[in-house]
């Protein structure tokens, strides 16, 4: 799954979907893969706006990405900023979580990914 | 037409095949009437529509979800379409990985776009979505009538190996609707206006006769006057019921 899913999935324990804590998920352990897609700046004017900004810094910090800019970059800045770009490019559109964890840091649960698929379903005493 | 996704690499012993339902699905999103739709509502040059996400509950093969994904300039008039898969069953969920592969490839290959896959997660219907994050939503749902539900397998239980019952129960899993077929359909329609975006929300599911879809689309009208519903296509006819149909909600 791509580094981007992050940013629209939450816990799926219903007592945890109220706490903000359930949001986002905690990358754990996880190794990375990316693939190379052409870089279209259309792409990322239209999908930046609509994410989380504060929870794609704390995934993005949280797998050893180097800092994100504090707030999503207008697209006057990122046309003048082809680093910024292409890391962005990168990490949006190129980074795949393949193996690891997800962790809701409300309830604890710890949701595994194999092979890109992350699993969801909870264990009885969850649902 | 727009060409169907090939699926032959899934293994249909345990992943639902696509059928007449999933290709009512397929006819619906490529209608004239339903490009218009999305295009009118998701336009890329309305200021402020960003790019949309398409999210499939139930993705089986990954027949509809790789089809909305290859075609969504054409469905969409726009490429920047973010899509993205949940099902229950994790043999579904590495098939569509699988599906979308080949289609966007496919559209490579002929110099065409695709929109971005996100990837496909393993979960119970609308369970692992943030709240108000999807704009289309789309679920062929376990629509049959059946004494039973078929039980969600368990966290344990989704490991690789697999016996001959795990498969059909996972097989009872793609078309088992329990009471009237819609045990599992009305579960995600209580889920509706919580994860469908308030503004330009809008969601299709498939209903067969026996569903009473006119008591479900009542039962959507109750929800007041910031919700619309409609029958958008169907199917079959059979002594005067049509067997199948799309209905497409939406935020007004
Ligand atoms: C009728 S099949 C549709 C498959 C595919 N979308 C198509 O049109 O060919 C229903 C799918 O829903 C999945 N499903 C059943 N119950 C589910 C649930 N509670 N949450 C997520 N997916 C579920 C099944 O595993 C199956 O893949
Ligand atoms: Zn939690």
């Amino acid at each position: 799954m791509k580094l981007l899913t992050l940013n629209f999935l939450t816990c799926a324990v219903k007592s945890c979907k109220s706490t903000s804590a359930s949001f986002p998920l905690h990358p754990k352990d996880c190794e990375l893969v990316s693939d190379t897609l052409k870089s279209d700046p259309k792409l990322l004017f239209n999908i930046l706006p609509r994410l989380d900004w504060s929870a794609l810094s704390t995934t993005a910090s949280e797998l050893g990405f180097p800092g994100l800019p504090p707030s999503a970059p207008t697209k006057e800045e990122l046309e003048a900023n082809e680093k910024l770009f292409h890391d962005l490019h990168t990490l949006l559109l190129e980074t795949h979580i393949s193996e690891g964890s997800l962790v809701c840091a409300n309830c604890g649960h710890s949701y595994k990914i194999k092979e890109g698929i992350a699993n969801f379903l909870l264990p009885n005493h969850l649902v | 037409m727009l060409p169907t996704p090939s699926t032959s690499h899934v293994a249909f012993e345990r992943v639902y095949e696509p059928a007449e339902d999933s290709y009512l699905l397929l006819d619906t999103l490529s209608s004239e009437a339903e490009k218009a739709f999305l295009q009118r509502r998701f336009s890329s040059t309305l200021t402020g529509v960003l790019s949309p996400l398409v999210v499939e509950i139930g993705t089986g093969s990954g027949v509809v979800l790789s089809f909305v994904d290859a075609h969504a300039e054409t469905i969409f008039g726009r490429e920047d379409v973010l899509t993205a898969g949940i099902d229950v069953n994790r043999f579904a969920c590495e098939a569509t990985v699988q599906t979308v592969k080949v289609a966007e490839q496919e559209q490579v290959v002929q110099g065409k776009t695709s929109g971005i896959y996100l990837g496909n997660v393993v979960g119970d219907l609308a369970g692992p979505l943030r709240s108000s994050t999807v704009d289309v939503l789309i679920f062929n749902p376990p629509y049959v009538p059946t004494p039973d539900l078929p039980e969600l397998p368990a966290l344990s239980n989704t490991a690789a190996n697999s016996s001959f019952e795990d498969d059909s129960h996972l097989l009872a899993l793609s078309y088992a609707g329990g009471a009237d077929g819609m045990e599992t359909t009305n579960r995600l329609l209580d889920s509706l206006p919580g994860i469908l975006n308030s503004d330009r929300g809008c969601a299709y599911i498939l209903l067969c006769a026996q569903n009473k879809p006119e008591d479900v689309k009542q039962r959507i009208r109750s929800w007041g006057r910031k919700w619309g519903v409609e029958t958008v296509r169907s199917s079959g006819m059979k002594a005067g019921w049509e067997k199948l149909q799309i209905i497409r909600i939406f935020r007004t």
